[in-house]
């Protein structure tokens, strides 16, 4: 077990910066989620912890071992890493049973003790009987979980899961990332989950990294990343956050445009400055009737350019006056349409405010 | 987890200890460097030393070229050589379109019959299609001549093959193959919906053709023609053949030439690099296209494509189609076979003149053709064994950038296929048959030159064959624990192997049946079936010539056969130019 740390690391391939500047630690035992976009770095993260890439600055720790810098990389079969591939990277050539032996075998592990070892870990993922299957005979959740076995069975130091789930089936998804979560329960190992599903990272992830153009932009529990978001990025990729441009009047109240919101009031901020107000669009209220203007809301009238019907939900999007549009995930009750003329809410303990 | 196991976890313990030690691999990829930069630098760095050195003074000097390039009789040579190379580009280009059209776009009957003919007459070298057309059409005693005189009571028949009307057309009848390749490659890959969106408006199959079909490949068609220029323009044996005899040559033979008594090996160097010059260029110039053609059609996935229905065309276009492969096979096989059973080929096949004596002369009774035929096959072997060695490596460093400047290394890889045999040769006898590396007189100096001659199709092989592996395989192996030369040996290799077996084939063939650089390397003790083949015509020799071709063929072919299964036909044409 180990506790990883990830020092001012950065990386440029040819003329594009891959990462800017990444400091991260790890926890012994902890299971992290890197979560960003496609092309924001994480990818090359992944690649620089399991030693196939070299830092041009910053180093790589591994509890008191450093493992990489740009003088030297602890090449990958001495880290004692295991990586899970999104193409999980099943050798056609061999069996379900070589496959996973194959890591034991580089360990010298006598013959016996890898059969002892194969086994068990083929009941903790649920294959046993599929020993002498190629990996063409088996399905995509099954093949998903030989490449986690074999990453397993040789008890790594640490674990890493580049978009492990991203060629399944969305039911077969969901059904893995709780399968992860219990084999991690269980074993404990320090895990780093690289993945663009947002969902993903919040139902799996002890904490997670968001990343951006290389860069962090915030790291917490999942609770803190939703509910607290420190960046327009953050907001807007996590949970889809409305974000309206705007300058700080006074504490708690933004000029967006001809329009004037309240706010939850923003931490060092002060009058004058550029702010985002951001609502997500579950907590923006829409009505037919200009509703009762009570203390705690904000009302603005606009006109509903966009509709789509999602079963127990629909999707709106309403124009503001001043071209600002606002999304809203409302209850699929009231039935609205696009072009109509309607009254959006956006009650204050919803809105938070960060700087633009 | 994995219940606690005390025996195997100190295992792993002294595992992760004892690998500190220095990794291997770098040593065996720098090891696989340093015999590229031998077996291909030093040759063609000999040469042009060479061209620049006077032997007699031992200065460095500019008369060779001076010499070379100023003396009509020189010069007469490179007029031919453009002429000739430039008429099989035009004649296979036109050959090859035609019939790769035919093959991919209508519904000609017999279609799999004439790929397979075509493919046959690539495997066939064209010195032994000149042997068996000078059966055919020498002046007075080819068989198609006297058979003209006897038919039409004329004084002499209208063929005449010792020329260089006789050398295009035979050349362009085993290099159109190139051509039909790139073309049915690129024909196959035009996405179905382009032909058919220009039918749905309106056009005619005719008009298709040409306004879409055509223009679509028409990189792949230059590419394919500028191939047969380059291959046209470094045969050797097929001039040698038909026009030396004539007294008209070529480069090639004039290169030749230099090296019959007096020699004149400095002379030859300076007349050697202007044609390495335009060889290497023109195969830039290829690859370009090839790149750019790649761009236009790669997008179509092949789709089901419902042939040209030709109604009662379908039998002229076939009667037009089969004509090239009955100039390059059917006539030249029947020829062969006539001849190597014949007491004397001028008597042409009678019931008295039938014989197997040569057969058994070349298999049994006469030494030479014996150790020739064992030579052919060890040397091809091993020349096979070291080009598909070499490829797979450097194309490994190569495709994963395991060594600083491995692009270079992919480069000097494929360098010699700009290098015409015979001037291959000339290096190698400048730079092995002395000191300090003497390899002339062994059978190492062919086999070394075979494997350098046919490394860049097996790297072009291998390196397909690697591009197709994720490297995520492979470093899933590392993070496992595997170093890098393990990695390679345990994942990587077993997953090529059919790609070896096919790569070997490439480079075996070939070396099998090579002539242009084994003429100038071989001593009595190291001589190969061409070798012997070649003596044995330049005597007048023909029917133990034809009995020694078909059974180099016969074993080209038993070989392909048996290979067949596993590798498949497209694999090994397609391999060739690409």
């Amino acid at each position: 077990m180990a506790q990883i740390r990830l020092v001012n690391l950065r990386k440029t391939f040819g003329t594009a910066v891959a990462l800017q500047d990444i400091t991260l630690t790890i926890e012994d035992g902890e299971l992290l989620a890197i979560l960003g976009p496609s092309g924001c770095g994480k990818t090359t993260t992944m690649q620089l912890l399991a030693g196939f890439v070299v830092p041009d600055a910053g180093e790589v720790w591994a509890h008191d071992r450093l493992i990489s810098s740009s003088r030297a990389v602890v090449p990958p079969e001495r880290r004692r890493m295991s990586l899970v591939f999104q193409s999980y990277a099943l050798w056609p050539h061999l069996t379900v049973f070589q496959n996973i032996a194959f890591g034991l075998e580089m360990r010298r592990v006598p013959s016996d003790q890898i059969r002892r070892r194969v086994n068990s870990i083929l009941e903790i993922v649920n294959l046993v009987g599929y020993e002498k299957r190629y990996s063409h005979e088996l399905s995509g959740g099954q093949q998903q979980r030989v490449a986690l076995a074999r990453a397993l069975v040789v008890e790594p130091d640490t674990l890493l899961l580049d978009e492990p789930l991203s060629n399944l089936d969305a039911n077969l998804r969901e059904q893995m990332r709780f399968e992860i979560r219990r084999i991690h329960d269980t074993t404990r190992i320090t895990t780093v989950y690289v993945t663009h599903d947002q969902a993903e990272a919040l139902v799996i992830a002890d904490r997670i990294a968001v990343m951006n153009k290389g860069l962090i932009e915030q790291t917490g529990t999942p609770q803190e990343i939703y509910e607290q978001p420190q960046s327009r990025f953050v907001a807007s990729f996590i949970g889809g956050a409305n974000c309206l441009v705007g300058q700080l009047l006074e504490p708690g109240l933004v000029r967006c445009g001809q329009l004037q919101f309240r706010a939850k009031d923003g931490r060092g901020l002060r009058a004058g400055d550029e702010v985002v107000l951001c609502i997500r669009p579950h907590a923006v209220k829409v009505h037919r009737v200009r509703p009762d203007p009570g203390a705690g809301t904000n009302l603005a009238g606009g006109h509903l350019v966009q509709h789509a019907y999602l079963g127990d939900l629909q999707d709106i999007r309403i124009l503001l006056p001043g071209g600002a549009q606002i999304r809203a995930l409302t209850p699929a009750g009231n039935f609205f349409q696009a072009g109509e003329e309607v009254f959006v809410e956006l009650p204050i303990e919803r809105c938070y405010l960060l700087r633009s | 987890m994995v219940p606690e196991a005390p025996v195997g976890s100190s295992a792993e313990h002294r595992f992760h200890a004892r690998r500190r030690g220095l990794d291997l691999s770098i040593a065996v990829w720098v090891g696989v460097a340093a015999i590229l930069l031998f077996m291909v630098i030093v040759p063609l760095a000999f040469i042009f030393v060479a061209s620049v050195h006077s032997d007699e003074t031992d200065r460095l000097t500019l008369a060779n070229y001076v010499e070379a390039f100023s003396r009509a009789i020189y010069l007469q040579p490179i007029r031919n050589s453009l002429l000739l190379a430039a008429a099989v580009a035009v004649v296979s280009c036109l050959c090859g379109t035609l019939l790769s059209w035919a093959v991919s776009h209508t519904d000609m009957p017999a279609r799999n019959l004439i790929r397979n003919l075509v493919f046959a007459a690539f495997v066939t070298p064209s010195f032994l299609g000149a042997a068996a057309w000078i059966f055919l059409a020498a002046p007075n005693s080819g068989w198609l001549n006297r058979a003209w005189v006897a038919l039409t009571g004329a004084a002499h028949g209208p063929f005449n093959i010792y020329s260089l009307g006789g050398a295009i057309f035979v050349i362009a009848m085993y290099s159109y193959p190139y051509t039909f390749a790139f073309a049915s490659n690129a024909l196959e890959l035009i996405p179905s919906e382009m032909e058919r969106s220009a039918a749905l408006l309106g056009a005619s199959w005719w008009r298709i053709t040409w306004r879409i079909t055509l223009p679509l490949v028409r990189p792949a068609l230059i590419a394919g023609a500028v191939l047969s220029f380059l291959e046209a323009i470094a045969e050797f044996g097929t001039p040698a053949f038909l026009l030396i005899p004539a007294g008209q040559q070529v480069i090639t033979t004039q290169l030749y030439l230099f090296f019959q008594f007096p020699t004149r090996p400095n002379l030859a160097a300076a007349y050697a690099i202007p044609l390495l010059l335009v060889t290497a260029g023109l195969f830039v110039l290829q690859q370009r296209l090839l790149r750019r053609g790649r761009f236009t059609t790669v997008a179509g996935k092949g789709a089901v494509r419902e042939p040209f229905r030709l109604g009662r065309w379908r039998w002229v276009l076939f009667a037009i189609c089969i004509i090239p492969p009955l100039c390059s096979l059917i006539l030249p096989y029947s020829a062969l076979v006539v001849t190597s059973l014949s007491r004397a080929w001028g008597r042409g096949p009678l019931p008295g003149n039938l014989t197997t004596h040569w057969y058994r002369w070349a298999l049994f009774e006469n030494g030479a053709a014996r150790m020739a035929i064992q030579h052919s096959l060890t040397y091809a072997s091993a020349a096979a064994t070291i080009a598909t060695v070499l490829a797979i490596f450097t194309a490994y460093v190569a495709h994963r950038r395991l060594l600083p400047g491995a692009r270079i290394l992919a480069f000097v890889a494929v360098a010699p296929f700009v290098v015409p045999g015979i001037i291959l040769a000339i290096g190698f006898f400048s730079a092995y048959a002395r000191p300090p590396i003497v390899l002339y007189g062994t059978g190492w100096m062919l086999i070394a030159a075979f494997a350098t001659r046919f490394l860049p199709i097996a790297y072009s092989g291998s390196e397909s064959a690697i591009r197709s592996i994720d490297v995520e395989l492979e470093n899933a192996a590392r993070t496992l624990g595997s170093t890098a030369l393990r990695t390679f040996g345990r994942i990587t290799l077993p997953l090529l192997r059919r790609h070896v077996l096919s790569t070997w084939l490439t480079a075996f063939i070939p070396s099998l049946r090579e002539l242009s650089s084994a003429v100038f390397l071989f001593t009595p003790a190291t001589a190969v079936m061409t070798n012997v083949i070649f003596d044995l015509s330049d005597g007048g020799n023909f029917e133990p010539v034809s009995a020694l071709g078909v059974l180099m063929m016969a074993m080209a072919f038993g070989l392909i056969a048996v290979a067949y299964p596993v590798i498949g036909r497209t694999v090994l044409i397609h391999r060739q130019g690409s």
